[in-house]
Protein backbone atom coordinates (compact mmCIF):
# COMPACT_ATOMS: atom_id res chain seq x y z
CA UNK A 1 0.00 0.00 0.00
CA UNK A 2 1.33 3.37 -0.74
CA UNK A 3 0.79 6.33 1.35
CA UNK A 4 2.99 8.68 -0.12
CA UNK A 5 2.38 12.55 -1.08
CA UNK A 6 4.52 15.09 -2.61
CA UNK A 7 4.77 18.55 -1.60
CA UNK A 8 6.53 20.03 -4.50
CA UNK A 9 10.24 18.46 -4.36
CA UNK A 10 9.40 16.83 -0.76
CA UNK A 11 8.93 12.90 -0.79
CA UNK A 12 6.79 12.27 2.54
CA UNK A 13 6.12 8.67 3.40
CA UNK A 14 2.57 10.11 4.57
CA UNK A 15 0.06 12.76 4.18
CA UNK A 16 0.16 12.86 8.21
CA UNK A 17 1.94 16.00 9.66
CA UNK A 18 1.91 17.40 13.33
CA UNK A 19 0.89 21.09 13.21
CA UNK A 20 2.87 23.65 14.01
CA UNK A 21 2.47 24.36 18.19
CA UNK A 22 0.83 21.44 19.02
CA UNK A 23 3.58 19.49 19.19
CA UNK A 24 6.62 20.94 20.80
CA UNK A 25 9.89 20.89 18.88
CA UNK A 26 8.87 17.16 18.58
CA UNK A 27 11.90 15.98 20.45
CA UNK A 28 9.16 15.96 23.36
CA UNK A 29 7.24 13.13 21.82
CA UNK A 30 10.12 11.17 20.98
CA UNK A 31 9.61 8.90 23.87
CA UNK A 32 6.12 7.51 22.68
CA UNK A 33 5.80 8.56 18.95
CA UNK A 34 8.70 7.11 16.35
CA UNK A 35 9.07 10.70 14.68
CA UNK A 36 10.21 8.66 11.49
CA UNK A 37 6.64 7.21 10.94
CA UNK A 38 5.02 11.09 10.26
CA UNK A 39 4.93 12.65 6.82
CA UNK A 40 6.66 15.44 8.30
CA UNK A 41 7.13 17.19 12.04
CA UNK A 42 6.06 20.82 11.72
CA UNK A 43 8.00 22.18 14.97
CA UNK A 44 6.75 25.30 17.16
CA UNK A 45 7.01 28.60 15.03
CA UNK A 46 10.69 29.89 15.36
CA UNK A 47 11.82 33.78 15.22
CA UNK A 48 15.25 35.21 15.06
CA UNK A 49 15.55 35.17 18.89
CA UNK A 50 13.99 34.20 21.97
CA UNK A 51 10.41 35.02 23.02
CA UNK A 52 9.14 34.58 26.08
CA UNK A 53 4.96 34.82 25.08
CA UNK A 54 1.68 35.87 27.01
CA UNK A 55 1.56 35.74 30.60
CA UNK A 56 -1.51 32.44 31.72
CA UNK A 57 -3.18 31.80 31.45
CA UNK A 58 -2.82 30.83 27.93
CA UNK A 59 -5.27 28.53 27.08
CA UNK A 60 -8.85 27.98 27.81
CA UNK A 61 -11.33 25.15 26.56
CA UNK A 62 -14.72 25.74 24.68
CA UNK A 63 -17.17 23.03 22.99
CA UNK A 64 -15.19 20.60 21.04
CA UNK A 65 -12.69 22.87 21.76
CA UNK A 66 -10.23 24.85 22.46
CA UNK A 67 -9.27 28.85 22.52
CA UNK A 68 -4.55 29.27 22.84
CA UNK A 69 -3.12 32.72 23.39
CA UNK A 70 0.78 31.35 23.84
CA UNK A 71 2.14 34.38 22.07
CA UNK A 72 4.79 32.02 20.29
CA UNK A 73 7.31 31.54 23.27
CA UNK A 74 10.07 30.02 21.77
CA UNK A 75 13.83 29.25 22.11
CA UNK A 76 14.69 31.02 18.68
CA UNK A 77 16.57 29.58 15.53
CA UNK A 78 19.45 29.43 16.69
CA UNK A 79 19.20 27.85 19.96
CA UNK A 80 17.00 25.11 17.82
CA UNK A 81 19.49 24.92 15.35
CA UNK A 82 22.18 23.79 18.22
CA UNK A 83 19.79 22.02 20.73
CA UNK A 84 17.17 20.50 18.98
CA UNK A 85 17.83 19.55 15.07
CA UNK A 86 20.96 17.30 15.97
CA UNK A 87 17.61 15.04 18.22
CA UNK A 88 15.35 15.35 15.41
CA UNK A 89 18.08 14.32 12.74
CA UNK A 90 19.00 11.18 15.35
CA UNK A 91 14.79 10.20 15.12
CA UNK A 92 15.52 10.12 11.24
CA UNK A 93 12.29 13.01 11.47
CA UNK A 94 11.24 14.96 8.41
CA UNK A 95 11.49 18.51 9.55
CA UNK A 96 9.41 21.34 8.55
CA UNK A 97 10.04 24.24 10.53
CA UNK A 98 7.37 26.54 10.88
CA UNK A 99 9.15 30.79 10.97
CA UNK A 100 7.65 33.86 12.39
CA UNK A 101 8.99 37.59 11.44
CA UNK A 102 7.80 40.79 12.23
CA UNK A 103 9.55 42.18 9.17
CA UNK A 104 9.45 40.50 5.53
CA UNK A 105 13.64 40.55 6.20
CA UNK A 106 13.30 38.84 9.36
CA UNK A 107 11.66 35.90 7.56
CA UNK A 108 14.15 36.03 5.09
CA UNK A 109 17.03 35.61 7.04
CA UNK A 110 15.33 32.89 8.84
CA UNK A 111 15.06 31.11 5.84
CA UNK A 112 18.91 31.73 4.67
CA UNK A 113 19.80 30.47 8.03
CA UNK A 114 17.68 27.57 8.21
CA UNK A 115 18.57 26.06 4.43
CA UNK A 116 21.82 25.36 5.35
CA UNK A 117 20.53 23.32 8.19
CA UNK A 118 21.35 19.58 7.29
CA UNK A 119 17.70 17.86 8.53
CA UNK A 120 15.54 20.92 7.05
CA UNK A 121 13.39 19.41 4.59
CA UNK A 122 11.11 22.41 4.40
CA UNK A 123 9.42 25.87 5.85
CA UNK A 124 6.05 26.36 7.09
CA UNK A 125 5.43 30.55 6.98
CA UNK A 126 3.46 31.74 9.92
CA UNK A 127 1.86 34.74 8.41
CA UNK A 128 -1.24 33.70 9.99
CA UNK A 129 -0.89 33.85 14.23
CA UNK A 130 -3.27 35.75 15.30
CA UNK A 131 -1.92 36.70 19.13
CA UNK A 132 0.79 38.62 18.37
CA UNK A 133 0.95 42.42 17.64
CA UNK A 134 3.55 42.68 15.20
CA UNK A 135 3.91 40.06 12.56
CA UNK A 136 1.80 37.23 12.21
CA UNK A 137 -1.13 37.88 10.88
CA UNK A 138 -0.57 41.47 10.12
CA UNK A 139 1.05 39.52 7.25
CA UNK A 140 -1.67 36.68 6.62
CA UNK A 141 -4.67 39.65 6.34
CA UNK A 142 -3.36 41.34 3.21
CA UNK A 143 -2.71 40.44 -0.10
CA UNK A 144 0.30 42.44 -1.12
CA UNK A 145 2.01 41.41 2.37
CA UNK A 146 1.44 37.71 1.81
CA UNK A 147 3.25 38.20 -1.60
CA UNK A 148 6.13 40.13 -0.58
CA UNK A 149 6.80 37.71 2.59
CA UNK A 150 6.32 34.68 0.24
CA UNK A 151 8.51 35.93 -2.46
CA UNK A 152 11.09 37.38 -0.16
CA UNK A 153 11.62 34.10 1.18
CA UNK A 154 11.02 32.38 -1.78
CA UNK A 155 14.37 34.21 -3.56
CA UNK A 156 16.09 33.26 -0.54
CA UNK A 157 15.65 29.46 -0.57
CA UNK A 158 15.59 26.78 -2.57
CA UNK A 159 13.42 24.92 0.10
CA UNK A 160 9.77 24.03 -0.03
CA UNK A 161 8.06 27.36 0.93
CA UNK A 162 4.18 26.95 2.67
CA UNK A 163 3.04 30.06 3.81
CA UNK A 164 0.18 28.78 6.70
CA UNK A 165 -2.89 30.60 6.39
CA UNK A 166 -5.42 32.26 8.20
CA UNK A 167 -9.16 31.42 7.92
CA UNK A 168 -9.49 35.20 9.85
CA UNK A 169 -10.15 37.02 6.07
CA UNK A 170 -13.58 36.67 3.83
CA UNK A 171 -11.79 34.88 1.03
CA UNK A 172 -9.06 32.89 2.51
CA UNK A 173 -8.45 31.10 -1.55
CA UNK A 174 -7.72 34.86 -2.80
CA UNK A 175 -4.40 34.33 -0.09
CA UNK A 176 -3.73 30.52 -1.65
CA UNK A 177 -3.53 32.50 -5.00
CA UNK A 178 -1.47 35.03 -3.57
CA UNK A 179 0.64 32.83 -2.18
CA UNK A 180 0.86 30.64 -5.46
CA UNK A 181 1.42 33.55 -7.58
CA UNK A 182 4.95 34.66 -4.96
CA UNK A 183 6.05 30.82 -5.53
CA UNK A 184 5.07 29.03 -2.66
CA UNK A 185 5.39 25.51 -3.07
CA UNK A 186 2.31 24.28 -1.26
CA UNK A 187 -0.06 25.97 1.12
CA UNK A 188 -1.24 25.26 4.79
CA UNK A 189 -4.41 25.91 6.20
CA UNK A 190 -6.19 27.07 8.86
CA UNK A 191 -4.73 28.04 11.43
CA UNK A 192 -6.53 28.90 14.24
CA UNK A 193 -10.01 31.24 14.62
CA UNK A 194 -9.57 34.35 16.44
CA UNK A 195 -11.32 34.12 19.31
CA UNK A 196 -12.74 34.95 22.49
CA UNK A 197 -13.90 33.97 26.01
CA UNK A 198 -15.51 35.18 28.82
CA UNK A 199 -15.25 34.49 32.68
CA UNK A 200 -18.70 36.45 33.57
CA UNK A 201 -18.39 36.27 37.41
CA UNK A 202 -15.56 38.33 37.01
CA UNK A 203 -16.74 39.78 33.89
CA UNK A 204 -13.07 39.83 32.51
CA UNK A 205 -11.27 37.23 29.34
CA UNK A 206 -10.40 34.54 30.86
CA UNK A 207 -6.95 34.30 28.53
CA UNK A 208 -4.24 37.43 29.18
CA UNK A 209 -4.16 37.94 25.80
CA UNK A 210 -7.71 38.55 25.72
CA UNK A 211 -8.21 37.34 22.81
CA UNK A 212 -6.77 33.49 21.60
CA UNK A 213 -7.16 31.61 18.64
CA UNK A 214 -9.88 28.84 18.51
CA UNK A 215 -8.58 25.28 17.56
CA UNK A 216 -10.24 21.54 17.67
CA UNK A 217 -12.96 19.49 16.36
CA UNK A 218 -15.30 22.94 16.38
CA UNK A 219 -13.58 24.30 13.78
CA UNK A 220 -13.52 21.07 11.21
CA UNK A 221 -16.32 21.92 9.22
CA UNK A 222 -15.48 25.67 8.11
CA UNK A 223 -11.78 24.24 7.83
CA UNK A 224 -12.80 21.69 5.25
CA UNK A 225 -14.56 23.94 3.35
CA UNK A 226 -11.58 26.52 3.51
CA UNK A 227 -9.45 23.79 1.66
CA UNK A 228 -12.40 22.80 -0.35
CA UNK A 229 -12.20 26.17 -1.81
CA UNK A 230 -8.27 26.66 -2.09
CA UNK A 231 -7.94 23.02 -3.83
CA UNK A 232 -9.73 24.35 -6.30
CA UNK A 233 -8.18 27.54 -7.19
CA UNK A 234 -4.67 26.90 -7.18
CA UNK A 235 -1.93 24.25 -8.87
CA UNK A 236 0.06 23.61 -5.59
CA UNK A 237 -0.83 21.32 -2.98
CA UNK A 238 -3.04 22.39 0.13
CA UNK A 239 -2.27 20.53 3.11
CA UNK A 240 -5.49 20.85 5.62
CA UNK A 241 -5.40 21.71 9.04
CA UNK A 242 -8.57 21.97 11.55
CA UNK A 243 -9.72 19.60 14.12
CA UNK A 244 -8.77 16.66 12.87
CA UNK A 245 -9.47 13.64 15.54
CA UNK A 246 -8.99 10.61 13.31
CA UNK A 247 -8.34 9.06 10.16
CA UNK A 248 -12.19 9.63 8.98
CA UNK A 249 -11.25 13.52 9.49
CA UNK A 250 -8.48 13.18 8.00
CA UNK A 251 -10.22 11.58 4.71
CA UNK A 252 -12.31 14.43 4.87
CA UNK A 253 -9.69 16.80 4.24
CA UNK A 254 -8.16 14.67 1.48
CA UNK A 255 -11.02 14.03 -0.58
CA UNK A 256 -11.73 17.81 -0.15
CA UNK A 257 -8.40 18.06 -2.23
CA UNK A 258 -5.59 18.08 0.24
CA UNK A 259 -2.48 16.30 -0.16
CA UNK A 260 -1.46 16.20 3.08
CA UNK A 261 -2.94 16.95 6.59
CA UNK A 262 -1.96 17.92 9.85
CA UNK A 263 -3.06 17.35 13.39
CA UNK A 264 -2.34 19.40 16.30
CA UNK A 265 -5.39 19.75 19.29
CA UNK A 266 -5.60 16.00 19.25
CA UNK A 267 -2.11 15.45 19.98
CA UNK A 268 -3.06 17.20 23.15
CA UNK A 269 -5.63 14.86 23.55
CA UNK A 270 -4.15 12.05 22.47
CA UNK A 271 -0.10 11.42 21.93
CA UNK A 272 -0.47 7.76 20.94
CA UNK A 273 -2.91 9.11 18.13
CA UNK A 274 -0.08 8.61 15.11
CA UNK A 275 -0.30 4.93 14.20
CA UNK A 276 -4.23 4.93 14.97
CA UNK A 277 -4.78 7.67 12.55
CA UNK A 278 -1.98 5.33 9.56
CA UNK A 279 -3.84 2.40 10.22
CA UNK A 280 -7.31 4.01 9.94
CA UNK A 281 -5.90 5.32 6.09
CA UNK A 282 -4.82 1.87 5.25
CA UNK A 283 -7.57 0.45 6.54
CA UNK A 284 -9.79 2.69 4.67
CA UNK A 285 -7.38 2.37 1.23
CA UNK A 286 -8.26 -1.61 1.72
CA UNK A 287 -11.98 -1.27 2.29
CA UNK A 288 -12.64 0.98 -1.12
CA UNK A 289 -9.69 -0.99 -3.19
CA UNK A 290 -7.20 1.53 -3.49
CA UNK A 291 -3.83 1.00 -3.94
CA UNK A 292 -2.92 5.07 -3.38
CA UNK A 293 -3.41 7.54 -1.26
CA UNK A 294 -3.18 9.77 -4.08
CA UNK A 295 -6.28 7.98 -5.12
CA UNK A 296 -8.03 9.85 -2.83
CA UNK A 297 -7.20 13.22 -2.64
CA UNK A 298 -9.42 15.84 -4.37
CA UNK A 299 -11.52 12.58 -4.69
CA UNK A 300 -15.20 14.14 -3.86
CA UNK A 301 -18.28 13.62 -5.81
CA UNK A 302 -20.48 16.89 -6.30
CA UNK A 303 -22.99 15.61 -8.85
CA UNK A 304 -25.95 14.08 -7.62
CA UNK A 305 -25.54 10.13 -6.30
CA UNK A 306 -26.72 7.27 -8.64
CA UNK A 307 -29.68 6.49 -6.23
CA UNK A 308 -30.55 10.06 -5.17
CA UNK A 309 -33.03 10.51 -7.65
CA UNK A 310 -35.56 8.11 -6.14
CA UNK A 311 -35.66 10.02 -2.83
CA UNK A 312 -35.27 13.83 -4.46
CA UNK A 313 -38.87 15.16 -4.90
CA UNK A 314 -39.80 16.25 -8.10
CA UNK A 315 -41.70 19.11 -9.71
CA UNK A 316 -44.70 17.33 -11.68
CA UNK B 1 8.19 6.79 29.44
CA UNK B 2 4.18 7.81 29.91
CA UNK B 3 1.60 5.54 29.11
CA UNK B 4 -1.69 5.49 28.45
CA UNK B 5 -4.33 3.13 30.03
CA UNK B 6 -8.08 2.53 29.64
CA UNK B 7 -8.36 2.66 33.54
CA UNK B 8 -11.11 0.97 34.68
CA UNK B 9 -13.02 3.20 38.02
CA UNK B 10 -13.02 0.56 40.85
CA UNK B 11 -14.80 3.05 43.11
CA UNK B 12 -15.42 6.61 43.44
CA UNK B 13 -15.93 7.78 47.16
CA UNK B 14 -17.74 11.40 48.00
CA UNK B 15 -15.92 12.77 50.98
CA UNK B 16 -18.43 15.95 49.91
CA UNK B 17 -20.17 17.76 47.38
CA UNK B 18 -17.65 18.87 46.11
CA UNK B 19 -14.75 16.21 46.90
CA UNK B 20 -14.49 12.98 45.76
CA UNK B 21 -11.40 10.17 45.79
CA UNK B 22 -11.38 8.50 41.98
CA UNK B 23 -9.97 4.77 42.52
CA UNK B 24 -8.80 3.90 38.97
CA UNK B 25 -7.34 0.39 37.83
CA UNK B 26 -4.12 1.43 36.00
CA UNK B 27 -1.81 -0.92 37.85
CA UNK B 28 1.21 -0.33 34.75
CA UNK B 29 1.13 3.32 35.97
CA UNK B 30 1.08 2.63 39.90
CA UNK B 31 4.09 0.60 39.87
CA UNK B 32 5.82 3.59 38.10
CA UNK B 33 4.48 6.58 39.39
CA UNK B 34 6.84 8.87 41.76
CA UNK B 35 5.17 11.00 44.41
CA UNK B 36 4.63 14.62 42.90
CA UNK B 37 4.20 13.28 39.46
CA UNK B 38 0.50 13.46 38.50
CA UNK B 39 -1.63 11.82 35.50
CA UNK B 40 -3.59 13.38 32.64
CA UNK B 41 -7.37 11.94 32.86
CA UNK B 42 -9.76 11.70 30.00
CA UNK B 43 -13.16 13.04 31.12
CA UNK B 44 -15.45 12.48 28.57
CA UNK B 45 -16.02 9.45 26.21
CA UNK B 46 -16.44 12.37 23.37
CA UNK B 47 -14.54 15.17 22.17
CA UNK B 48 -16.65 17.85 25.06
CA UNK B 49 -15.06 18.71 27.17
CA UNK B 50 -12.04 18.25 24.60
CA UNK B 51 -8.68 18.00 26.59
CA UNK B 52 -7.54 15.76 29.85
CA UNK B 53 -7.21 17.29 33.55
CA UNK B 54 -4.10 16.64 35.24
CA UNK B 55 -4.08 15.16 39.06
CA UNK B 56 -1.78 14.36 41.24
CA UNK B 57 -1.71 10.55 42.54
CA UNK B 58 -3.03 10.57 45.58
CA UNK B 59 -2.49 6.84 46.85
CA UNK B 60 -1.40 3.54 45.41
CA UNK B 61 -3.87 0.48 45.52
CA UNK B 62 -2.17 -2.84 46.49
CA UNK B 63 -2.89 -6.32 46.37
CA UNK B 64 -2.79 -8.97 48.62
CA UNK B 65 0.64 -9.60 47.69
CA UNK B 66 1.51 -6.18 47.88
CA UNK B 67 1.84 -4.83 43.96
CA UNK B 68 0.05 -1.82 42.72
CA UNK B 69 -3.10 -2.83 41.24
CA UNK B 70 -4.05 1.11 40.94
CA UNK B 71 -4.66 4.46 42.11
CA UNK B 72 -7.01 6.92 43.12
CA UNK B 73 -7.09 10.65 42.78
CA UNK B 74 -8.31 13.51 45.38
CA UNK B 75 -10.39 15.48 42.89
CA UNK B 76 -12.69 18.55 43.81
CA UNK B 77 -15.76 19.11 40.94
CA UNK B 78 -15.10 22.91 39.57
CA UNK B 79 -16.20 23.16 36.04
CA UNK B 80 -17.47 19.91 33.03
CA UNK B 81 -15.03 17.77 33.49
CA UNK B 82 -14.32 17.32 36.98
CA UNK B 83 -18.29 17.05 37.44
CA UNK B 84 -18.02 14.23 35.36
CA UNK B 85 -15.25 12.58 37.56
CA UNK B 86 -17.27 13.20 40.39
CA UNK B 87 -20.60 11.24 38.95
CA UNK B 88 -18.26 8.75 37.30
CA UNK B 89 -19.30 5.59 38.27
CA UNK B 90 -17.53 1.79 38.77
CA UNK B 91 -17.21 -0.12 35.91
CA UNK B 92 -16.72 3.05 33.51
CA UNK B 93 -13.31 3.57 32.13
CA UNK B 94 -11.27 6.56 31.84
CA UNK B 95 -8.52 7.02 29.60
CA UNK B 96 -5.24 7.85 32.11
CA UNK B 97 -1.80 9.00 30.84
CA UNK B 98 1.13 9.14 33.16
CA UNK B 99 3.30 9.42 34.67
CA UNK B 100 4.17 12.79 34.15
CA UNK B 101 6.25 15.35 35.42
CA UNK B 102 9.28 15.50 37.87
CA UNK B 103 8.73 14.14 41.16
CA UNK B 104 9.63 15.41 44.68
CA UNK B 105 13.45 15.32 45.75
CA UNK B 106 12.87 13.10 48.56
CA UNK B 107 15.26 13.78 51.89
CA UNK B 108 16.70 11.31 53.87
CA UNK B 109 16.95 11.57 57.65
CA UNK B 110 17.74 13.76 59.77
CA UNK B 111 16.67 16.06 57.79
CA UNK B 112 13.03 16.32 58.71
CA UNK B 113 10.01 16.95 56.42
CA UNK B 114 7.08 19.56 56.71
CA UNK B 115 4.13 19.09 54.09
CA UNK B 116 2.48 22.01 53.73
CA UNK B 117 -1.09 21.17 52.21
CA UNK B 118 -3.96 23.92 50.89
CA UNK B 119 -7.03 22.10 50.20
CA UNK B 120 -7.34 19.82 46.91
CA UNK B 121 -3.49 20.49 47.64
CA UNK B 122 -3.26 17.28 49.98
CA UNK B 123 -3.46 15.53 47.05
CA UNK B 124 0.69 14.36 46.43
CA UNK B 125 1.62 13.90 50.00
CA UNK B 126 -0.05 10.98 51.07
CA UNK B 127 2.58 9.11 48.65
CA UNK B 128 5.24 11.07 49.90
CA UNK B 129 4.63 10.66 53.13
CA UNK B 130 4.74 7.19 53.00
CA UNK B 131 8.15 7.24 51.13
CA UNK B 132 9.50 9.23 53.71
CA UNK B 133 8.24 6.97 56.41
CA UNK B 134 9.86 4.04 54.81
CA UNK B 135 13.41 6.41 54.78
CA UNK B 136 12.94 6.65 57.96
CA UNK B 137 12.06 10.91 58.05
CA UNK B 138 10.06 12.38 60.94
CA UNK B 139 7.31 13.75 59.20
CA UNK B 140 5.06 16.86 59.68
CA UNK B 141 1.41 17.65 57.65
CA UNK B 142 0.77 21.42 57.58
CA UNK B 143 -3.53 21.18 56.61
CA UNK B 144 -5.47 23.68 55.99
CA UNK B 145 -9.18 23.87 54.63
CA UNK B 146 -11.98 26.51 54.89
CA UNK B 147 -13.85 24.87 57.19
CA UNK B 148 -13.63 21.68 58.98
CA UNK B 149 -15.42 18.93 57.20
CA UNK B 150 -12.93 19.68 53.99
CA UNK B 151 -10.28 18.15 55.85
CA UNK B 152 -9.97 14.95 53.98
CA UNK B 153 -7.85 11.49 55.17
CA UNK B 154 -6.57 13.07 58.25
CA UNK B 155 -6.37 9.78 60.17
CA UNK B 156 -4.42 8.02 56.82
CA UNK B 157 -1.34 10.26 57.59
CA UNK B 158 -2.20 9.89 61.53
CA UNK B 159 -2.27 6.41 61.01
CA UNK B 160 1.52 6.37 59.08
CA UNK B 161 2.96 8.38 61.93
CA UNK B 162 2.51 11.79 60.25
CA UNK B 163 2.50 14.60 62.97
CA UNK B 164 -0.67 16.99 61.70
CA UNK B 165 -1.18 20.39 62.39
CA UNK B 166 -5.01 21.64 61.06
CA UNK B 167 -5.77 25.39 60.58
CA UNK B 168 -9.70 26.28 59.02
CA UNK B 169 -10.17 29.71 57.80
CA UNK B 170 -13.33 29.75 59.75
CA UNK B 171 -11.93 28.16 62.70
CA UNK B 172 -14.11 24.94 62.91
CA UNK B 173 -10.94 23.04 63.19
CA UNK B 174 -7.49 23.64 64.23
CA UNK B 175 -5.93 26.89 63.97
CA UNK B 176 -8.29 29.37 63.32
CA UNK B 177 -7.03 31.04 59.93
CA UNK B 178 -4.86 29.95 57.37
CA UNK B 179 -2.53 27.14 57.60
CA UNK B 180 1.31 29.37 56.86
CA UNK B 181 0.37 31.11 60.24
CA UNK B 182 0.81 28.37 62.23
CA UNK B 183 3.91 27.33 59.98
CA UNK B 184 5.57 30.47 60.58
CA UNK B 185 5.32 29.80 64.05
CA UNK B 186 6.57 26.61 63.77
CA UNK B 187 9.28 27.82 61.78
CA UNK B 188 10.51 30.41 64.31
CA UNK B 189 10.79 27.68 67.27
CA UNK B 190 13.10 25.02 65.28
CA UNK B 191 16.32 25.04 66.28
CA UNK B 192 18.46 26.49 62.97
CA UNK B 193 20.92 23.75 63.14
CA UNK B 194 17.90 20.99 62.47
CA UNK B 195 17.59 20.70 58.94
CA UNK B 196 14.71 20.44 57.53
CA UNK B 197 13.09 20.36 54.15
CA UNK B 198 9.61 22.24 53.07
CA UNK B 199 7.13 20.72 50.71
CA UNK B 200 4.05 22.21 49.94
CA UNK B 201 0.93 22.14 47.21
CA UNK B 202 -2.37 24.10 47.18
CA UNK B 203 -3.79 28.00 45.94
CA UNK B 204 -1.11 30.22 44.87
CA UNK B 205 -1.17 32.44 47.66
CA UNK B 206 -0.69 29.91 49.80
CA UNK B 207 2.57 28.94 47.80
CA UNK B 208 3.75 32.54 47.93
CA UNK B 209 3.47 32.27 51.77
CA UNK B 210 4.83 29.72 51.76
CA UNK B 211 7.89 29.83 49.95
CA UNK B 212 9.08 33.19 51.60
CA UNK B 213 8.44 31.87 55.28
CA UNK B 214 10.76 29.45 54.18
CA UNK B 215 13.54 31.65 52.43
CA UNK B 216 13.11 33.56 55.54
CA UNK B 217 13.74 30.51 57.88
CA UNK B 218 16.86 29.60 55.52
CA UNK B 219 14.66 26.28 54.87
CA UNK B 220 14.66 25.36 51.11
CA UNK B 221 11.21 24.52 49.62
CA UNK B 222 9.80 22.39 47.15
CA UNK B 223 6.37 23.46 45.73
CA UNK B 224 3.97 21.31 43.62
CA UNK B 225 2.49 23.99 40.83
CA UNK B 226 -0.87 23.76 39.34
CA UNK B 227 -1.30 25.53 36.19
CA UNK B 228 -4.04 25.05 33.22
CA UNK B 229 -2.65 22.42 31.10
CA UNK B 230 -3.56 21.43 27.81
CA UNK B 231 -1.12 18.24 26.71
CA UNK B 232 1.18 17.53 29.78
CA UNK B 233 3.79 16.34 27.35
CA UNK B 234 5.38 19.66 26.82
CA UNK B 235 3.81 19.83 23.36
CA UNK B 236 1.31 23.36 23.72
CA UNK B 237 3.41 25.79 26.08
CA UNK B 238 0.20 26.32 27.95
CA UNK B 239 1.40 25.57 31.50
CA UNK B 240 4.22 27.80 31.88
CA UNK B 241 5.86 28.79 35.79
CA UNK B 242 8.19 32.01 35.59
CA UNK B 243 11.52 31.00 37.23
CA UNK B 244 14.90 32.68 37.57
CA UNK B 245 17.41 31.58 34.54
CA UNK B 246 21.27 33.51 34.93
CA UNK B 247 20.59 37.36 35.43
CA UNK B 248 16.80 37.01 34.23
CA UNK B 249 13.75 35.13 34.23
CA UNK B 250 11.66 33.22 32.09
CA UNK B 251 8.44 31.08 31.47
CA UNK B 252 9.52 27.28 31.77
CA UNK B 253 6.81 24.46 31.04
CA UNK B 254 5.87 23.08 34.42
CA UNK B 255 4.55 19.89 32.38
CA UNK B 256 8.25 18.82 31.77
CA UNK B 257 10.26 20.63 34.29
CA UNK B 258 7.45 20.80 37.01
CA UNK B 259 5.05 20.60 38.33
CA UNK B 260 7.49 20.08 41.42
CA UNK B 261 10.10 23.35 41.67
CA UNK B 262 12.14 24.52 44.08
CA UNK B 263 10.85 27.62 45.66
CA UNK B 264 13.62 29.39 45.52
CA UNK B 265 13.51 29.19 42.04
CA UNK B 266 9.85 30.37 41.49
CA UNK B 267 9.18 34.36 40.06
CA UNK B 268 5.52 35.13 41.57
CA UNK B 269 3.47 36.82 38.99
Amino acid sequence: MDLSVSIGALQLRNPLMSASGCFGYGVEYAEVVDLSTLGAVVVKGLFLTERDGHRPPRIVETPSGMLNAIGLQGIGVHRFIREVMPELRRHKAVVIVNICGTTVAEYADLARILSDVDGVAGLELNISCPNIREGGMTFGCDLANTRGVVSAVRRATTLPVIPKLTPNVTDVASFARAAEEAGADAVSLVNTFLAMAIDVERRRPVLSNVMGGLSGPAIRPIAVRMVYECARQVRIPVIGIGGIASARDALEFLIAGATAVQVGTANFVDPFIWPKLLSGLEEYLVRHGLERVRDVIGSLETGAAPDAHASTPRCT
Amino acid sequence: MPIDVEAEVLWNRRLSPDYHVLALAAPSIAERVEPGQFVMVKTADGQDPLLRRPFSVFEILRGDAGMPTGFTILSKRVGPGTARLYAAPPGRTLACLGPLGRPFTLVDPPVEAWMVAGGVGLAPFATLAERLRERGCVVTLFYGARQAHELFAVDLFEKMGVRTVLATEDGTCGVHGRISEPLAVDLGRRASDAPLMVYACGPEPMLVAVSRLAAAHGRPSQLAMERVMGCGMGGCFSCVVRVRAGDGTKYVRSCIEGPVFAGEDIVWE
